[in-house]
């Protein structure tokens, strides 16, 4: 089936904004958070969102880091290839602060799962908080459920949400491809 | 490319070019992972990894053992000196003794050339080789070429000199298939009685001057003469072995250029290279002892994932 354009660059932009500014609602000036990208695709929302609060919001020198959870995933030696993996940038002290994970889509909350282990190496936060930008909110295998949300979906088990980002496509969209039965 | 085109890792001999950038993209983050506060991660906790060494090791066991347990896995140790294998067990016999513990992946270092190969024609597990004769040790030129990398950025292109006791050095030959895949120059430099005669089918030149060797390179391999694997005498003494091919400060102070100095111990201070070189700023040997955690997680790591779990 063709892909259903779900959201525009326009549409990204403005749900970018409004997680942005919640995410100083509840920060303020952000000296006890760090805002964790989880690698890969989170990596390139938490790099929107720390561009927004810089350029329009007066918020810079926010701490941050990516994280990649390869090593941390439940379906390693069960997948037909391993996953590739990627950097991990934590030059940041995470010990007592306020972490909030950035990913670009929740779906089965696996990844999620990971990276609540992954953090672990790096010390003892205080609270965690999640960030996703797109949800598929029925689709959870674990009982994991998002702070921040930019728009829920509601799709089929089957079906794929793609989520292009202009730093790896030439374009800013969401498509939602609907299984062939 | 997200996996190995081999099952077991025997030599570098039988890895594509690909293999090694995969093992070095991976040690590269294995690497972050270890200097992590917490330095374990738990991708490997349902595999148990027995070590076997038939020979003596030090730090390639200890190098295995720590990269085992950072990645979670189950080990075991086994020594030849204080086993069976005294009794008059065969190697196969011993090995799939250990297998019937359920054993998903073995390291073997074995004094005989093709041990690894051997075994891994004959058992039903992983084999890793930690070492065969004077045959292979992959993980150390892999951590040798890996820290090489890191100094320079890349490997193709670059200028290496291996010196010493090339013809006993399993470091040697797979130091070479290595360098030569990534498309690095390859000079080796030592006494006549030490060099391969057939140097040339590996592609690689001879120098016989240590100070022209050096001049040339960009980084040099300091082997070590491996005493225990000589049959008869191959120079007339340690003293004069030291002074043509034993690298100290004002040799390397006299180079026109800064070379990088590898070194894949035990070092012998003062007879192939200098107290004073080996704890130089331009020796990377203890970088080399790190990168072998990584570089060891790495191919565990990759090596394991083609171990599936049964449905």
């Amino acid at each position: 089936m063709h892909p259903k354009l779900l959201l525009n660059a326009h549409q990204i932009d403005i749900l970018l904004h409004r997680l942005a500014c919640q995410l100083i609602e509840k920060h303020l000036d952000f000296s006890k958070t760090v805002l964790i990208g989880l690698q890969p695709r989170g990596a390139f929302v938490l790099d929107r969102i720390i561009d927004l609060l810089s350029k329009y919001y007066g918020v810079t020198d926010i701490a941050h880091g990516k994280l990649d959870t390869t090593f941390f995933r439940d379906d390693f030696r069960r997948t037909d290839k391993p996953h590739a993996a990627n950097a991990t940038q934590m030059n940041v002290s995470i010990e007592d602060k306020c972490i909030v994970f950035i990913d670009d889509v929740l779906y089965t909350g696996r990844s999620i799962r990971a990276a609540l282990t992954a953090i672990e190496s790096y010390g003892r936060p205080k609270e965690i908080e999640l960030l996703t930008f797109i949800d598929r909110r029925f689709s959870r295998h674990l009982p994991i459920q998002p702070d921040y949300v930019g728009r829920q979906i509601d799709s089929l088990q089957n079906d794929k949400v793609e989520v292009k980002w202009k730093e790896i496509t030439d374009e800013d969209a969401v498509y939602l491809i609907k299984e062939i039965l | 490319m997200s996996e190995l085109s081999v099952d077991h890792l025997l030599g570098i001999k039988y890895l594509k070019e690909d293999d090694l950038h995969l093992i070095f993209e991976t040690a590269d983050h294995f690497k972050e992972v270890i200097n992590r506060k917490i330095k374990k991660v738990p991708t490997l906790r349902d595999l148990t990894i027995a070590n076997l060494f038939f020979e003596n090791s030090t730090r390639t066991k200890l190098s295995f053992e720590l990269a085992e347990k950072r990645l979670s896995a189950d080990v075991i140790n086994f020594s030849a000196s204080q086993s069976s294998v005294k009794k008059g067990e065969t190697l196969i016999d011993t090995v799939n003794n250990i297998l019937a513990m359920k054993v998903d992946m073995v390291v073997m270092r074995h004094p005989n050339q093709g041990a690894a190969s051997f075994l891994s024609k004959n058992v039903d597990a992983c084999i890793i080789n930690a070492g065969d004769g004077t045959h292979e040790h992959p993980t150390q030129a892999l951590l040798d070429v890996f820290s090489i990398r890191e100094k320079f950025g890349e490997v193709a292109g670059k200028k290496i000199v291996i010196v010493g006791d090339i013809l006993h050095s399993r470091v040697a030959l797979s130091n070479i298939f290595a360098l030569k895949k990534l498309g690095a120059e390859v000079k080796l430099c030592g006494p006549k009685s030490l060099l391969p005669k057939h140097y040339e089918s590996l592609g690689v030149a001879i120098e016989l001057d240590l100070k022209k060797a050096l001049q040339w390179c960009d980084a040099a391999n300091m082997l070590r003469v491996q005493n225990e694997r000589m049959d008869k005498s191959y120079f007339p003494s340690i003293r004069e072995y030291t002074q043509l091919y034993g690298l100290g400060l004002p040799l390397l102070k006299s180079l026109n250029k800064e070379i990088v100095v590898l070194h894949p111990g035990p070092i012998n201070r003062g007879v192939e290279i200098s107290s004073q070189v080996a704890d130089s700023d331009q020796a990377i040997i203890l970088d080399q002892v790190e990168n072998g955690v990584a570089i060891r997680m790495a191919v565990i790591y990759l090596l394991a994932s083609k171990i599936m779990i049964p449905a």
